[in-house]
């Protein structure tokens, strides 16, 4: 709570910063428009103009939040949540991907530190491979994996999540090796003693004290998954989802569009890292590791 | 039939050489020879996939076919490397990391900015910042330097983060033995803190440059001249020359690895003190 006031001061100086900015980009624009007209712009007209231009450069934060309330709550009261020009339809649709993404990535993610883990072999030939793999830009397949999964018959959600999984698996492999290797020798010949055997060690011994490494690891995945889920949006042409809301956006010079594509991103990803968050304080705390 | 079977024998062959090989005690040469052959035989294994289930080229081109592409055209693939990696994507790394490590050290004298900015930081840091690439393509036009700008925002916060924590990382015996010596702040930030903080720097500029490349690659895809990764990549999945899109993504792989490898070399040239490097060794 001690951060609660600096937190706010910080974010009260980025509001401020982006009316400012606001103002100083739109202003060649407002002026244009005063000279055609003949008007002298005086500076309170100024700042009103650039405040509320129809295709700004800079929408002013007060702009965009009527746009995300005209295509959300408003849309949603009228019975209209789903529609397609809603954007509670578009972030729905990526969320979707995102989601099933997520699931693909840490599922895979899971199982090759399992492999990892437990065969020398796979420690030293897939681990490296592991690792080259996130070195390689994946985004700049992102348009030719729908595009092959669409010709062999494979098309809406699951190409877009299989971006995702390829940037999701990544910190779970590399969370959950580090959290299946955390018990110490002492740990292990404990189990030894007790006679267990390497599934009982496994289930009992390996799995719980990797918890708070896989959390963490999770929190990360979501994120870049659902930057996969948006990058997989844009080069098909989709025509739902966020990042089809982004890329027609573009085309059409509609920022505010674009920014309230932006902003709804941001809110998904702060709501689903979140949750996971909580997730892992409920859990450890039943687990007697929170700390 | 032929080709399948080939297949499967590469693939037994592969995982019992480097099962041999791993029972080995380990050394660089089997840390190295291990994963090598592991990627060999996934190649063999495709060669053999392709030829063997007759995959059309406009699916999955056999790596032979990339090769012989890739040797064909390599003026294109390089006019496309120096537009986007070099100027878009270096560009914005060096301004970008250069900024936010500034930004660090100046925000690293207050408390207040630190413990404002910080969970702010960390929050945007999760964020998926490429979203504002159509947004920058607008302001700064559609060459590279609209590309720098989206490389920019997206390696700023993840190393505005990484520094500020690498400054804390020294505790107060260091820092009052400083004080005895009677050394300024600057004489402390060069001699001790920067240093202290150079693992967690490395960190930031590691994480960096895969978020380089693909900014500047997805960058491309809302608008760019007639060259450049992002650029080929859409228009030749669009002409369905997919030899061509796989040539460019073997560049951008070995672009991609190289600064990887290039920032880690430097790491290991500047930590060599630190215990995460000599454990290594």
């Amino acid at each position: 709570m001690r951060n609660a006031i600096p937190v706010l001061t910080v974010v009260a100086v980025l509001f401020a910063l982006w009316y400012g900015a606001a103002v100083m980009l739109n202003a060649p624009w407002a002026y244009d428009k005063a000279k055609r007209a003949d008007v002298t712009l005086g500076f309170s007209e100024l700042v009103a103009d650039t405040w509320s231009q129809d295709k700004p450069k800079l929408p002013a934060p007060h702009q965009v939040a009527v746009e995300i309330w005209n295509t959300t709550g408003e849309m949603a009261m009228g019975g209209r949540a789903f529609s397609k020009r809603s954007l509670i339809y578009h972030a729905w649709v990526t969320f979707s991907s995102t989601m099933l993404g997520f699931a693909l990535g840490t599922g895979l993610g899971i199982a090759l530190a399992v492999g990892i883990v437990y065969n020398r072999t796979m420690d030293m030939s897939v681990m490296p491979w592991v690792i080259a793999s996130q070195t390689i830009p994946i985004l700049a397949i992102a348009p030719m994996i729908i595009v092959v999964l669409n010709a062999i018959g494979i098309s809406g959600l699951l190409p877009k999540a299989m971006i995702s999984m390829y940037l999701s698996f990544f910190p779970v492999v590399v969370g959950m090796v580090k959290g299946l290797r955390s018990p110490g020798p002492m740990q292990l010949d404990q189990m030894r003693t007790w006679n267990a055997s390497s599934a009982q060690t496994f289930w009992k011994l390996r799995l719980p004290s990797s918890m708070p490494y896989l959390f963490t690891s999770l929190k990360i995945a979501m994120a870049a998954s659902l930057v996969g889920a948006i990058v997989g949006e844009l080069p098909t042409g989709a025509v739902a989802g966020l990042g089809a809301r982004l890329l027609s956006g573009s085309y059409y010079g509609q920022t505010i569009q674009i920014w309230s594509a932006l902003i709804m991103a941001a809110t998904l990803a702060a709501v689903l890292v979140g949750l996971i968050g909580l997730m892992q304080r409920i859990t450890l705390k039943r687990m007697g590791m929170a700390e | 039939m032929m080709w399948i079977i080939a297949g499967l024998a590469a693939w037994a062959f592969g995982w019992w050489l480097n099962h041999v090989l791993s029972q080995w005690p380990r050394s660089r040469f089997t840390q190295l020879a291990v994963p090598v052959i592991f990627g060999l035989t996934l190649i063999v294994m495709w060669e053999c996939v392709v030829r063997g289930f007759d995959i059309p080229t406009v699916l999955l081109p056999a790596p032979t076919q990339i090769a012989a592409r890739f040797a064909a055209s390599t003026g294109i693939l390089w006019q496309d490397f120096v537009q986007t990696a070099i100027k878009g994507a270096l560009t914005g790394y060096v301004l970008g990391c250069g900024a936010a490590v500034l930004l660090a050290i100046a925000i690293d004298r207050s408390t207040f900015l630190k413990r404002g900015l910080l969970p702010v930081g960390n929050f945007v840091a999760a964020l998926p910042i490429v979203g504002t690439a159509p947004i920058l393509v607008m302001w700064f036009g559609f060459d590279w330097q609209s590309k720098a700008a989206v490389v920019v925002v997206m390696v700023f916060f993840p190393m505005l983060v990484n520094t500020v924590q690498g400054l804390q990382d020294t505790d107060s015996m260091q820092r009052d033995l400083m004080r005895t010596y009677g050394a300024s702040y600057w004489q402390t930030l060069f001699k001790l803190r920067l240093p202290a903080a150079m693992p967690f720097i490395f960190n930031g500029l590691k994480i960096a440059t895969t978020l380089a490349l693909i900014g500047a690659i997805v960058a491309e895809f809302f608008g760019s001249p007639i060259k450049g990764m992002g650029f080929r990549i859409s228009t030749s999945v669009g002409q369905l020359s997919m030899d061509l899109v796989w040539a460019e993504i073997v560049v951008a792989a070995l672009a991609g690895s190289g600064f990887y490898g290039g920032v880690a070399l430097i790491e290991k040239a500047m930590t060599f003190w630190h215990p995460s490097q000599r454990g290594r060794a």
